[in-house]
């Protein structure tokens, strides 16, 4: 009886909290961005001859939702990488975004071997996703980890700025070893996943919601509910396990940590393996969507999860969430409603992004989910 | 103290190493040196390096009439990295090297722009093989000169295709908001216009591999054709999203998306694309086809979009140096020399077809075939069907026509 | 051991007599000459040219910083350096455009590190967009001097050569130089920019602010690249991405033209091209002359009570506001002082490189200059110049040289005997058993097998073998012609690994910057476990 009790909160604790933690903000996120681009469509019914906005806006919706809800979760996946690592570094890893497109390389390495190997129509599409997720993020994992050990730890103590370079020195080495490599190799660096030979991934699924009839890609739903398994998996290893209670202390106090008998270089490892490996999950997830991953494709979604992570709050696991989801859908919606708008363009998604971004910073200078850093005293 | 020592000791070696590794003395007099410039690094090193090869393979192979006449051609590729400024101060290295007599360049017209008036200064000629924006020649910079065809006649070229299909009513156009993808986009949407099309649509999106968003509205508004102003990665990735999306209609693109490759990304979602290409027919120009089994087999790769321009402006390049050392008796020219056979280039049969270079630099007459994708296979890419020729007058030969006629 | 007292005796030696103060002239008077007479004496035609121009010319644009460090009269090395910055740089430059170049640029980017450093360095506040200020400074002129049809074109607002000011009812004319008057209209411009990103951000520390700033720097990026088209009716602002070509330059003066002219006639040089040249001398006095007034204002500023003020927010914010800091006033200086350098620099570069596109102003752009702060020595003016220097040389010479060497010798066929290739295992090999040796001291050495580490062993032993595999490979090697090296790892296409190796190794061996500012220096020496503390 009381093994049962413990084993339902567990599961309320562990696995329903952040699942409905991650669908209140999908919800959240759908029905404010909903809510705006309706309010614009009042205020301008019709910015174009012949269109009606808000016809357009419900016709549009399930798949501005779910794009949004697949590069939302990208973004959030790799903005876990950038918060962990400011969590208890307190500096930006600049090279994160390297992580991140080496995951993607790593996945097309493993398809493109299984695919050479004939193993594709044998395997079911389930165990190869699984396979290919799950061997970048050990190897992503592993470059963040050595990353550490190389270029971040000899310069810890030093002033905060100057690990900063050292990353962005990281990040120039590794995008061009990984071109070296794939040049001698394959004799090109512009890689394309494997994806026709495989119709169980390449072939959309037809979804039909009322009257609008919409096509999802089936690697938009893998990207989906593998961010959604994982983040599950990494709330619980964070609040729920010994060791993610010895990162959590290394980031509340690294010295205090280090008295109670915490081994503060082993926690910080493991920071940097897990938010490596989250980096390269979203690497080969992302490169399973895309369907092409090159040795300078990090710099991008780098930049808007670090966006994101700002957004939520840096720092602050929840908060990389939800700025992640946040941004994609605000990107998705932003570029699905300014089409319409003849003097603007979907060519100011990015300055209206940004624009967001400042206007929740003015009022919530420390992001969304943040605690306030700056009472020193 | 003792780390410090390791290192002088490691420093006197290496420096001992790269003095006593020049055992060869100064370069005899009659060497001749041709220059590139484009990204070799970064995120731009794909076409850069696939334009450096080019040249590579194209002094290899064309430059024996030089060697008989007992000159030593050199390559000296340069890394733009696509910035302005590092172009600029290669531009100065480049033309302080007296034995360097032209240069092929660059890849991004930001950075042509500015280093050819350094080439221009200095009498130093230059042959663009990539260049295609409108403002690149026409500077009255006598230097600088350019293979490949302009924006607006290959966008032209595409809107008037379309047009003449007959089923296209509706067009949506995209760019990758670079000068060349806006560039051609624009003046295809300025002509589709003219050719009484409606243009539902047109934006440009620097977004390179998820246009989930952008392809919502697209579907919308039910566009008969879609143009895609952009190079082959984006192009193909947005079409085949577009295509998983539930978009049937037609699909067309610039000489950006003339790559293998486009098959290899789009798969069957870019079988019945149309593009447009400078490089010609291989029923016509057999020499295609053997640059790019011969790029394929030294360089392992299936050369990128302006692989056969490039050939093409070493080509020219070396000609015109060939000329120059004629008129001059068979001695070294002058880069002015050089730069003035360069543009006296006339009728020079390339893999693109004969160039002629007119007063601006430009080629005279611009050919641009629209073709079909008929398969995912990307080695069946050269097999493409050629549905149509366009031929383009430059705006000095047209400018030259209407004088005539008054 | 033997030589290494020996290089340990020479180099103290060297220190001792250094610090004397006519030999440290004389020995810098022989270090000038020397880079001078190799300069000039350089023959472009050498299979090693730049080779030995790398090791020539890098030496001569640091000499001013070696002046600097040596323990000369004040008014002395005022002149070593005038001298060195106005005659030789110049002439050097006549000889050869291309360093005329690279001194043009040191200078351009030395001016953006310099107003970078005064927002990151003295205020403390982190910003990735400092670009953005440049790019508001190349655009302004740019837009009122370019050709291109643009609304300034359409609407007949272009400026020539001079500005006629209109004063009253036309009875006052002034005219003015426009393109020293527009240098002064992108400080005021790029200020007041400056001012209103700061605004909104005020309240922001660290890594919100340099989010935001980042974000400001795309914004006015992709500003400039869709205001080709503004509203409907479209009106072309900026030409988007197809950019302005044939921004307006400065005339030159007669000065100039008599200078090259003697020059000329003094060193019986032949100059080609004198007007090209003449130009880039022009563009390169002026921004000397920026630069030093930059200086002037930087260190002027450092020591002013804005200066102390800034230290202050810098050090703690709350403690500053409590000491009467007036924090709203002085972040904005930071931010308008900053930003007004950059705006000046950009006139600068736009008429310098004759074109402008969004292209020149990416994020890439501001975190190297972020870098070339921080490599020199954030807060410290001369570190910042230094670092500037570096990197911009690093990037622009060295490295491109470092391409063109190895290509030179893969045309000239040239062939690394294998006594080289061995000589070199040789060496790898002794410097990697030395990190061995570091690894498996403890276990050969010492009988306690508690503090022997497995990892040691394994990093020891792998390294034992890696060296022994390269002394194979050396060995088994045989004569290496240049020409075999395979074409997809050609130097040229790792210019940015390098660079990224590069910055990895100063960041790691000096953190401080290679010049650190006083201040800092300080900082840096409190002891490591109290400064941890303070960081978390």
């Amino acid at each position: 009886m009381v093994s049962n009790r413990a084993t339902l909160n567990w599961l309320y604790r562990y696995v329903l909290l952040p699942l409905g933690q991650i669908l209140i903000f999908i919800v959240g996120a759908a029905v404010l961005m909903t809510a705006f681009a309706y309010v614009l469509a009042i205020l301008f019914p019709t910015p174009r001859p012949n269109i009606v906005l808000a016809d357009q806006i419900g016709r549009q919706l399930p798949g501005m939702i779910i794009s949004g809800v697949t590069i939302g979760f990208v973004y959030a996946m790799i903005a876990l990488g950038y918060t962990l690592v400011y969590g208890v570094l307190k500096f930006i890893n600049f090279a994160h975004s390297e992580i991140f497109m080496f995951g993607g390389v790593i996945g097309f390495e493993v398809l493109r071997r299984i695919t050479d190997a004939g193993f594709v129509q044998s395997w079911s599409p389930v165990v190869l996703v699984i396979v290919v997720v799950a061997t970048s993020m050990l190897c992503s994992g592993l470059l963040a980890v050595v990353v550490e050990r190389v270029a971040y730890r000899p310069l810890r103590g030093a002033p905060r700025l100057v690990p900063l370079i050292s990353a962005i020195g990281i990040s120039f080495f590794l995008a061009d070893l990984v071109r070296a490599f794939e040049a001698v190799t394959r004799n090109a660096f512009k890689l394309t996943y494997p994806l026709t030979n495989i119709p169980a991934l390449s072939t959309p699924i037809s979804l039909t919601l009322g009257s609008t009839a919409i096509n999802v890609r089936i690697t938009s739903i893998i990207v989906i509910v593998g961010a959604v398994l994982m983040l599950v998996a990494l709330n619980y290893f964070v609040n729920g396990t010994k060791l993610g209670r010895g990162i959590r202390a290394v980031s509340q106090d690294m010295s205090t940590a280090s008295l109670m008998g915490i081994n503060v270089n082993l926690m910080i490892s493991l920071t940097f393996f897990i938010g490596g490996a989250f980096g390269g999950a979203a690497g080969s997830l992302f490169g399973l969507n895309v369907g092409t991953i090159d040795p300078f494709v990090g710099f991008t979604p780098g930049i808007k999860a670090f966006t994101a992570a700002v957004l939520g709050g840096i720092g602050n696991v929840t908060g990389a969430l939800l700025g992640g989801v946040m941004l994609g859908m605000l990107e998705s919606f932003l570029n699905g409603i300014l089409v319409y708008f003849p003097a603007l363009g979907i060519r100011y998604t990015d300055i209206f992004a940004f624009l967001v971004l400042i206007l929740v910073l003015i009022f919530r200078p420390s992001g969304l989910l943040g605690e306030r850093v700056d009472e020193k005293v | 103290m003792k780390t410090k020592r390791y290192f002088l000791f490691a420093l006197l070696a290496i420096v001992a190493l790269a003095l006593s590794a020049t055992f060869v003395g100064a370069q005899d007099a009659k060497v001749i040196k041709i220059a590139s410039q484009s990204p070799l690094s970064g995120g731009q090193s794909l076409a850069g390096s696939s334009m450096r090869n080019s040249v590579e393979l194209a002094i290899n192979d064309l430059k024996q009439p030089l060697v008989d006449m007992g000159f030593d051609v050199q390559y000296v590729p340069f890394d733009d990295q696509a910035t302005p400024d590092v172009g600029v101060s290669n531009a100065q290295n480049i033309v302080a090297d007296p034995a360097i007599l032209a240069i092929v360049g660059h890849w991004n017209s930001g950075v042509a722009i500015p280093s050819s008036e350094v080439y221009n200064a200095n009498d130093l000629g230059m042959v663009s093989p990539a260049n295609t924006g409108v403002n690149v020649t026409g500077r009255g910079l006598s230097v600088v000169n350019r293979v490949c065809g302009r924006d607006d006649s290959q966008g032209a070229a595409g809107a008037d295709f379309l047009a003449g299909l007959g089923t296209v009513k509706t067009v949506y156009v995209l760019n990758d908001k670079t000068t060349y993808g806006l560039g051609v986009a624009t003046f295809f949407q300025q002509t589709a216009e003219a050719k009484g099309l409606t243009v539902l649509g047109f934006e440009g999106t620097e977004e390179k591999s998820n246009f989930d968003g952008i392809i919502q509205p697209i579907l919308a508004q039910t566009p008969d054709a879609i143009y895609f102003g952009g190079i082959y990665d984006q192009t193909a990735t947005f079409l085949t999203q577009a295509r998983a999306a539930g978009y049937t209609g037609i699909f067309m693109g610039p000489d950006g998306t003339d790559n293998s490759d486009f098959a290899k990304l789009a798969g069957e979602a870019g079988v019945g694309t149309y593009y447009s290409s400078a490089a010609g027919p291989i029923s016509l120009y057999p020499d295609a086809a053997k640059y790019a089994t011969d790029y394929q087999a030294k360089y392992g790769e299936a050369p990128q979009p302006y692989g056969p321009e490039s050939y093409d402006a070493a080509a020219v390049v070396l000609h015109g140096i060939e000329v120059a050392i004629k008129l001059n008796g068979g001695n070294l020219p002058s880069r002015a020399q050089v730069a003035a056979s360069i543009r006296g280039t006339s009728d020079f049969k390339g893999l693109t077809g004969s160039i002629t270079f007119d007063a601006y630099g430009d080629r005279a007459v611009a050919n641009y075939y629209i073709l079909q994708v008929k398969s995912s296979d990307p080695t069946t890419w050269v097999q493409n069907e050629v549905l149509k020729t366009t031929t383009a007058k430059s705006p000095w030969a047209t400018l030259m026509d209407s004088m005539m006629s008054k | 051991m033997s030589a290494t007292t020996l290089s340990n005796g020479l180099f103290g030696n060297f220190k001792r007599v250094l610090r004397n103060p006519t030999y440290a002239f004389l020995g810098l008077l022989i270090y000038i000459t020397v880079t001078i007479v190799v300069l000039s004496l350089l023959d472009r035609r050498s299979v090693i040219f730049p080779l030995l121009s790398t090791l020539a010319f890098p030496p001569l644009v640091l000499a001013p910083f070696v002046t600097l460090a040596l323990p000369i009269d004040n008014r002395l090395k005022g002149l070593i350096i005038l001298v060195l910055l106005f005659i030789v740089l110049p002439v050097i430059g006549m000889f050869d455009g291309s360093y005329l170049e690279l001194a043009i640029q040191i200078c351009i980017f030395s001016g953006l590190a310099l107003g970078l450093n005064i927002v990151v360095g003295f205020a403390g506040l982190l910003d990735l967009g400092y670009i953005a200020f440049f790019a508001v400074g190349a655009y302004l002129w740019a837009m009122f001097t370019s050709p291109v049809e643009t609304y300034f074109k359409t609407s007949g607002a272009l400026v020539g050569t001079n500005l006629t000011i209109h004063i009253g009812s036309s009875a006052l004319v002034i005219t003015l130089p426009a393109f020293y008057t527009f240098m002064i209209v992108g400080v005021v411009v790029a200020g007041i920019g400056g001012i209103l990103l700061g605004l909104p951000v005020l309240r922001l520390r660290g890594d919100y602010l340099a989010i935001v700033t980042l974000g400001f720097g795309e914004m006015i990026r992709i500003l400039a690249q869709n205001s080709d088209s503004v509203g409907s009716p479209p009106i072309n602002f900026t030409n988007g991405s197809q950019g302005l070509n044939g921004v307006g330059k400065p005339p030159i003066p007669q000065f100039l033209r008599d200078f090259v002219a003697t020059v000329e006639r003094l060193l019986h040089l032949d100059v080609a091209n004198v007007q090209p040249l003449t130009q880039q001398l022009l563009f390169y006095f002026i921004a000397i002359v920026v630069i030093v007034i930059i200086v002037l204002v930087a260190r002027r500023l450092e020591n002013s009570p804005i200066g102390r003020a800034w230290t202050a927010i810098r050090e703690d914010e709350v403690a500053a506001i409590a000491m009467g800091v007036p924090l709203v006033r002085m972040k904005l200086t930071a931010f308008a002082m900053g930003a007004s350098f950059a705006g000046a620099i950009g006139v600068l570069y736009a008429a310098k490189q004759t074109f402008v596109s969004p292209e020149s102003f990416s994020l890439i752009q501001s975190i190297s200059i972020l870098a070339m702060v921080i490599v020199g020595g954030i807060g410290s003016i001369q570190g910042v110049l230094l670092g500037a220097a570096v990197v911009t040389l690093l990037n622009l010479q060295v490295l491109q040289n470092l391409s063109l060497q190895i290509n030179n010798w893969r045309n000239n066929k040239v062939v690394v005997p294998q006594v080289l290739i061995i000589i070199a295992g040789v060496i790898i090999a002794l410097i990697l058993l030395r990190f061995a040796w570091k690894n498996l001291k403890p276990w050969i050495k010492s009988r306690n097998v508690s503090s022997v580490k497995p990892l040691n062993i394994l990093i020891g032993t792998l390294l034992v073998i890696l060296a022994a595999a390269v002394v194979f490979i050396s060995l088994a090697s045989g004569d290496f012609p240049i020409a075999n090296w395979p074409n997809q790892l050609e130097l040229a296409k790792y210019q940015r690994f390098i660079f990224g190796i590069l910055l990895i190794v100063m960041m790691i061996f000096r953190p401080a910057g290679l010049l650190p500012a006083a201040r800092r220096r300080l900082e840096l020496q409190t002891p490591k476990v109290e400064k941890q503390a303070e960081e978390v």
